[in-house]
Formats: structure tokens, sequence, C-alpha cells
């Protein structure tokens, strides 16, 4: 199946590693991944911090960078929610397109360590991902997957909301590392690398807390002691 | 009008700390008298049929012109039917009709005890606002005795009504 | 009247949360209270197999009413006088605390019973009364609580959820004439309620509620409650005054079976609550003699007007998004400013006050759209999808306008980006190579990153971008 990447401005910038974990599963199960060179930002943070016209141009630039093809996918739950929600592009998170597109779980990853999910806001009641990133997780050889306490509880993030609201935030992170910190997990695993970037900055304060990782990278992870 | 919705009103009434008593018609007169022993006085409206008061063996006072501090008396109970019951929410329904009486009679009383006919059992509360003869009479939804979550979102009860409500339940046929 | 309503912040949100954030003893009162609520309403929701159709069907009649409020308005003034209640139209809360004060003072009392009702709170009628020279004895416990406390309600539902049990005891030790007990078992403490309250009840001859329905078809009003003090209210006095917002009004009788589904369980986490009545106009010999009835706009019509923030006048008021809600959870309801706190709070506020008044601008941006809110909301409010909107059409500071501007501007085309890239990378570099030691993450930023420094460390651009890297590997 041809499938065109969505990489998202953050990981293009920040996080390349998620992106190209994305399309090393793909291309793993043979599958060929393009990349619109035209693409950017979807609008999610102007749109959402009250920027509606600056929005409306980054989704019609979106849309136009995908124009004709037929089946998207980003590693951002998210991002996929807001383009679901505003355009009219066949996009799916990842988990999404492996699980209910491709029909497949075991994705022939290899992760030997105890890992946790965080399942973002998005991810959780937007795009209603359910179960699909923790079957994929469950999956992987030599994974130990760890319950997180009170899994469904915002970490916080929240767009620009961390940095208006920042002490509020700050509150809501400590609970969530907490959380992370009592699971005992090597990693804390999540679907969207703008909530992963708030908690894993928590969690490089806490020593021997697990550290952010995309749940995409664990699904790219093969050979034996491998860690992204 | 099923025993299980029977069953069912008695269940989710309990739920609430009701007092639940199913009995046939036979035995209600001696179950009252059991349930109002402790009364100073039992508080009786228009309408009571009289083998609900055949055993009671207390005094009765007339609904019908007492005043709220009157009803405050220590020790008094009230005895009432109800005009609708709900099973899905264990609710009594009263609409001021025949041996229901005024709204403050079930309310300023420490001690509620309400007949309920298996007839009179509606599933849930929309068949209730349908069933209801007359929505414009005053209606008041009891469900288990006054209560209150203020205190830590902690349900206890006893607060301003009844601190003991009893539902006597009489079976689907008479 | 020149007094500020009380559902207008006069703190910004940020200020007001970070305030209430150091307040150790609250966040553990509100953590414990809203974690129990939330299990107690998910067990009830759960028993109802049909519960998002109920929930449909209760936002479609609610939706209706919004379209429909004049025709309804004249409707239910039309049958609740036709059933011998006097009805008042209030335009907003000067108009309604007038027409109250001068209906107690035309009873000749100086001392009214309560029922916890929003409405009265949204328009500070207390206050007017207090002014007026008129007592009003708030008798639902938590109202009571924060009466006693001479404290402002923080929870729609549970006005002294921010009080434990032992707080409780102690202020009813200093403050409730009578009161000597010394356990904290909250029976006891209702109990004291019970016996300090009957002899105001007793003796009460106006009474002020609110309502939670008010049915156009028949003219009902519908009060629901728990305790017994609203029924003390609607029926031992000779003078009953409700005000009830218009939005509370249903079409039709019918309408309640749904309604009187959602509303116990969201709030109270019941199926039934205890107590409901049901009153049309008055009886004779049973309840009032008189009753009043205050329809109150107070900017809802206005808000009608409004394409995507009118679904918020469909709120029942059952508080299950601030039992849900991660920042009211944190912060209280105190930080909004309002006594509409928590998610509900942050879009109704604003839209009845408009964005100008005081800080409300800032309530909006209260939350991080997590979207538990919607998720439990009885009548589908699509509360984050109103934030949003909410932010969209408020004010904005001028620095932040610009920068988003800047930055659509560079990433709606491919060579910008691609540059700004690169920029980044080339800036990062340094930096990478000094916080080596975090493992390439920054641990102090300066201002406006500061904000972001000061919780957790900031990512810093990488090494290659994502599509310098897709060029070198697979553009060849």
């Amino acid at each position: 199946m041809r499938i065109a990447l969505f990489v998202t401005c953050l990981n293009d910038a920040f996080f390349p590693r998620v992106g190209i974990a994305t399309v090393t599963v793909l291309e793993r199960l043979g599958h060929t991944v393009t990349f619109p060179a035209g693409q950017s930002c979807c609008g999610q943070l102007h749109a959402n911090t009250g920027y509606p016209d600056p929005a409306r141009v980054l989704e019609r630039s979106t849309e136009a960078a995908f124009a004709g093809h037929d089946v998207v996918v980003s590693p951002s739950g998210s991002c996929v929610a807001h383009l679901r929600a505003h355009t009219r592009l066949p996009v799916h998170e990842l988990s999404e397109l492996l699980v209910d597109v491709l029909a497949v779980t075991d994705v022939g990853a290899r992760f030997p360590h105890r890992v946790t999910y965080h399942p973002t806001c998005h991810g959780l009641r937007m795009l209603r991902l359910g179960d699909r990133p923790r079957r994929l997780l469950g999956a992987v050889r030599d994974l130990e997957l760890l319950d997180l306490p009170e899994p469904e509880q915002c970490c916080g993030f929240g767009g620009t909301f961390a940095l208006k609201n920042a002490a509020v935030s700050g509150a809501m992170l400590d609970d969530k590392c907490a959380h992370a910190v009592a699971t005992g997990a090597d990693y804390l695993a999540a679907a969207d690398s703008s909530c992963l970037a708030h908690i894993g900055g928590g969690l490089a304060r806490r020593p021997g807390a697990p550290r952010p990782v995309h749940y995409a990278e664990i699904l790219a992870a093969t050979g034996p002691g491998t860690g992204p | 009008m099923t025993p299980e919705l029977s069953a069912l009103f008695a269940a989710r009434a309990g739920d609430y700390r009701a007092g639940v008593h199913p009995c046939t018609p036979a035995e209600l007169p001696d179950l009252l008298a059991t349930l109002l022993a402790g009364a100073s006085g039992v508080v009786l409206p228009a309408g009571t049929p009289p083998e609900w008061t055949a055993r009671l063996g207390r005094p009765t006072l007339s609904g019908d012109t007492l005043t709220a501090a009157q009803l405050d008396a220590p020790g008094l109970a009230v005895l009432t039917g109800c005009a609708l019951a709900v099973a899905e929410t264990g609710t009594l329904v009263l609409d001021g009709g025949v041996a229901q009486g005024r709204r403050l009679l079930t309310l300023v009383p420490d001690h509620h005890v309400c007949v309920v006919r298996a007839a009179q059992i509606v599933a849930d509360v929309p068949d209730l606002v349908i069933a209801l003869p007359d929505p414009t009479r005053p209606l008041t939804m009891i469900s288990g005795p006054s209560a209150t979550s203020d205190i830590e979102l902690n349900r206890v009860e006893g607060v301003h009504g009844p601190r003991r409500l009893d539902i006597v339940c009489l079976p689907p046929h008479r | 009247m020149s007094r500020q309503l009380p559902i207008v912040a006069v703190t910004p949100f940020p200020r007001a949360a970070a305030g209430a954030l150091r307040d150790a003893q609250l966040r553990a009162n509100l953590g414990r209270a809203t974690r129990t609520i939330r299990d107690k309403r998910a067990a009830v929701v759960a028993e109802v197999p049909d519960w998002d159709r109920l929930r449909d069907r209760a936002a479609r009649v609610k939706d209706d009413v919004i379209d429909r409020l004049p025709e309804l308005v004249a409707q239910f003034a039309r049958a609740a006088t036709a059933a011998g209640a006097t009805v008042h139209h209030a335009v907003d809360a000067a108009a309604a605390n007038t027409v109250v004060t001068e209906l107690v003072r035309a009873q000749g009392v100086d001392r009214v019973v309560k029922v916890k009702s929003m409405a009265t709170q949204e328009i500070g009628l207390n206050e007017a009364l207090a002014a007026a020279g008129v007592t009003a004895v708030e008798t639902d416990l938590a109202e009571l609580i924060v009466q006693l406390a001479d404290d402002t309600p923080s929870h729609i539902l549970v006005p002294a959820i921010h009080y434990n049990r032992g707080q409780i005891r102690e202020l009813f030790a200093r403050r409730m004439p009578g009161f000597h007990a010394d356990s904290d078992d909250p029976a006891v403490l209702a109990g004291a309620a019970r016996e300090y309250l009957r002899r105001t009840f007793l003796a009460a001859r106006v009474a002020i509620c609110g309502a939670n329905f008010a049915v156009a078809e028949t003219g009902s009003l519908v009060v629901v409650e728990s305790e017994g003090n609203g029924r003390m209210c609607l029926t031992l006095p000779d003078t009953l005054i409700a005000v009830v917002g218009v939005e509370k009004l249903l079409p039709r009788f019918a309408d309640l079976g749904d309604f009187l589904r959602l509303l116990p369980r969201s709030s109270t986490g019941e199926r039934m609550n205890p107590y409901t009545s049901i009153f049309t106009g008055v009886t004779p010999g049973d309840g009032p003699r008189r009753l009043h009835v205050v329809l109150l706009d107070n900017g809802r019509r206005r808000m009608a007007a409004d394409p995507v923030g009118r679904a918020a006048l469909r709120c029942i008021r059952c508080s299950a998004c601030l039992n849900v809600c991660p920042v009211y959870e944190r912060v209280g309801g105190h930080a909004y400013g309002s006594v509409y706190p928590g998610p509900i709070g942050a879009i109704l506020s604003p839209q009845l006050t408009g964005q100008d008044a005081g800080h409300n601008a800032t309530l909006p941006y209260a939350s991080t759209l997590c979207g538990a809110c919607y998720d439990v909301c009885p009548v589908k409010i699509d509360i984050p999808a109103i934030l949003v909107h909410l932010r969209q059409t408020g004010p904005k500071p001028a620095a932040e306008r610009a920068a988003m501007a800047w930055l659509a501007w560079t990433m709606r085309d491919r060579r910008r980006w691609r540059a700004a890239l690169r920029t980044a990378r080339a800036g990062g570099r340094p930096l990478r190579v000094l916080t080596r030691r975090h493992g390439g993450r920054l641990r102090r930023a300066p201002w406006p990153l500061s904000a972001w420094t000061a919780h957790r460390d900031a990512p810093l651009p990488a090494a290659e971008s994502f599509r310098d890297w897709w060029h070198r590997t697979h553009d060849s």
C-alpha cells in the first residue's frame, strides 16, 4: 500500500526519530511510504490558541500537500484529530492504520524493557483509539507492559496551556510523573510527541524515572538490547 | 405490574436505606402496627383505608388540620399510600390524592410509612411521567429517607425530611 | 447597581489558580471528593444501556428550547399564570433583584429561607437582599456551611466541597449556636443542621427557590434535592418566590422522563435523588398561597444568538464536568472567580457577561482541552469546542498575535519552513553541546519559555530534521 506520512511540525523539528520509526515500521511491513514535502503544521496550535485565520491557512496548505493521497498516516493523535475535524483528508493515526486498515498487531518488533502506556487525551477521547496502541505494544516480543495508575488523567500539556497556566500544568505533570515512577517501568510510551515532550521534560528531573518514548519507536525496534 | 417490577422496586428502594416490607393484604394490619409501634401518634391523611389502622393501637391524628408546628411534635409518624412508584429507582410518587394528603404531612414527621400496591409500580421515570393522572397536582418523588452528600460527597441519611422511611409492598393481585 | 456580579472574575485565572495550588489541604479535599463522585457516577451510568441515546435526545430537546426561547417563555407564563402563579420577567440581575426585594418587602419580613439555587447565586440575590435589610438563610447543608464560614461556593452541586468533615465540625462549633458535638461523623453534622434549621423553617413566611426545570406546557416547576430543606421551603411558607433562568425550560411535561434520569446520575451519582418536588401554580390547602416566578434572562438570549456558544445553555447544572476536570480537581472552584466554576463555568461566565468583563477572558484558557468534560456531559455540550470558540473570538495579547502570525506565515510555505528548521537546528547546536549531561534537554530558558522550564526540561531542535533525513535517505 502507498501511504503518505504526515510527520507533524513538532516531530519534524524536534523528534525526527518518531517519523523515522513510523517509516521503518511501515516499510518493514512491505508498504511504500511517501513524504509530501509541502506539509508543515496542521493548524491545531493556532486554532486551539485562538487564531482561526492562520489555522485555516495551515489546514488548507496541509490539505493541498496531501491532495490525491488515498491513505495518510500520522504518529500524532492530536494532529489527526484536528485534521479529521477540519479537513477531508483520509488521515489515520498510526495505530488505527495498523490495526484497522492493515489488520496487523504484531509488527515484528522486539523491545526487551518494561513499558507503561499513557493514553493521551486526543487519542483517548477524540479518536477513541481504545486499546489499539496497547494491543500493538502487547504483541512486541520481550516487552513487559505495566499498568499506569489513573491512565485517563490528562498530563497537563494542553498546548499553550503549559505556558499560560504553567502552575496548574506543572501540578498535573507532577501527578502524571509520580504515577509513571510508581509503575517501575523503564519507558513511558504515548501516541503524541507533544505530550511526551512535556511528560519527558518532567521525568528528566526525577532520578530513576521512566524515559519517554513514542510507541512508534518501540514498534520500530528489533535487534537484541534495542532501545530508541 | 409484574412480580419482576415489584422485586426490582423493593431492591432499589432498599439500596437507599428505606425499610422494605413485602406483605399480603391479610398481614398488612399487623405489619403496620409493628412498624408504628414506637410512634407517639400516627398522622393519617384523608382516605386512609380502615384496614390499615385496624390493629394500630396508637393515637391517630387527622392530617387535614394539623399545622407544621403540630406535626413537629416528637415521635410522630405518618402513614400514607402513594400515587405511583418507580421500580428502576425505588421511588415513591405522591400527588396529594387519596391517603396521601398535603405535602408537609410526609415531610415534618420523622418517620414515614408508605403502602405501595404492586399495580402502582411502573418500570422507569419516563413511564411515570406518562402514567401520572394529573401532572399539575403537587407532586413529590421520594427515594429513600432524607439524605445529604454535602460532606466529602458521602451520602448520609437523615437531614430535614423523615429520617426513617418504611415501604410496605402489597403483592400484584388482590 | 454598581456591584460586580459574582460571575465576573476579579483575578486572572492563572494567578488565582497558582494561589489555590499552594493550599495542600484544599487539593487533598478536592481530590478525595471528586474521586468519590466520579466513581459513583460511572457506576450508575453504566447501569443505563441507552445512556448515549438519552444524552442525544436531551441535547435535542434543549436545542429546541434555545431555538424557541421567547415562544416557550410566553407559553410557560400563560400556563403558570392560569395555575395561580404570578410571572415576572427580569432582563438582568439588577431587575431580578429589584423584583424579589420588593416582593419580600411586600410581605413585611426581614428574613427569608432559601433553597440552593444557582440563578440566585448568579445575580447576587443574597447581597441585594442584605442591602435592603433582609437576611437570606441558606438551608442547603453545603450552602449553610459556606454561609457560616463567610465563604463563597466552590462547586455547583456541593458548594462546600473544599471543606472536609473536621473543618466543618470546627466551623459549626464556632458559628452554629447550640452546636456542641465532639464527633465529625457526617451523620452527626447533618443532624446538627437539622436541629439548627428546624425552628427557622417553622417560622419562615417567605421562601426563595430556583428550579431545575420549568415545563412550558404545564407551567410546572421542578426542584431536585436531597435533604428535604427544599421541600420545607416549597411547602411551609405562605409566599414562595422562584428565580428561574429561562434556559431551564422544557417544552413538554413528558420531557422530564429523560431529564430526571440524566440529572441525578450525573450529579450525585445516584439513580434518583431523595426528593423531587414538582408543582404547578398554587394548590389551595397545600403549600404556599402565593407563588411568584421570576424568569431571568441576564445574558441568555444574547448567548442563544451565538451559533457555537449557545450549546452552553443546554446545561442542567449537574456538575459532572467539574468532577472529572483535572484543572478543577487541582485548583477548586474559587480560582474561576464565578459561582459557575469548572469547565462549564469557563464557557458560561464569559458568555453571560461578555469576555470584556473583569478577567473572564482568561477562563476559556483554563483548560487543556482534554475532553473529559464532554464525555460526561448529560446534554452533550462540546465544552472543548466552545472553549476554543471563545478563545478565537476573545481578546488576545498583541505579542502573541504577532508571533502566531509569523509562525503561520513561515509554516505555510515549504521553503520558509525548511529554512526555519535549519536555523533552529543551527541555533540549537551549541545548546545541544552544553546540555549533553541533561540528555540534550534544556533546564532553564529565558522568558517566555521560562514558564516551560520552571516545571520541566525543554527539548532542543534535533541535529537533523525529519525532512532532511528523508531527503538524505529516500529522495536520492
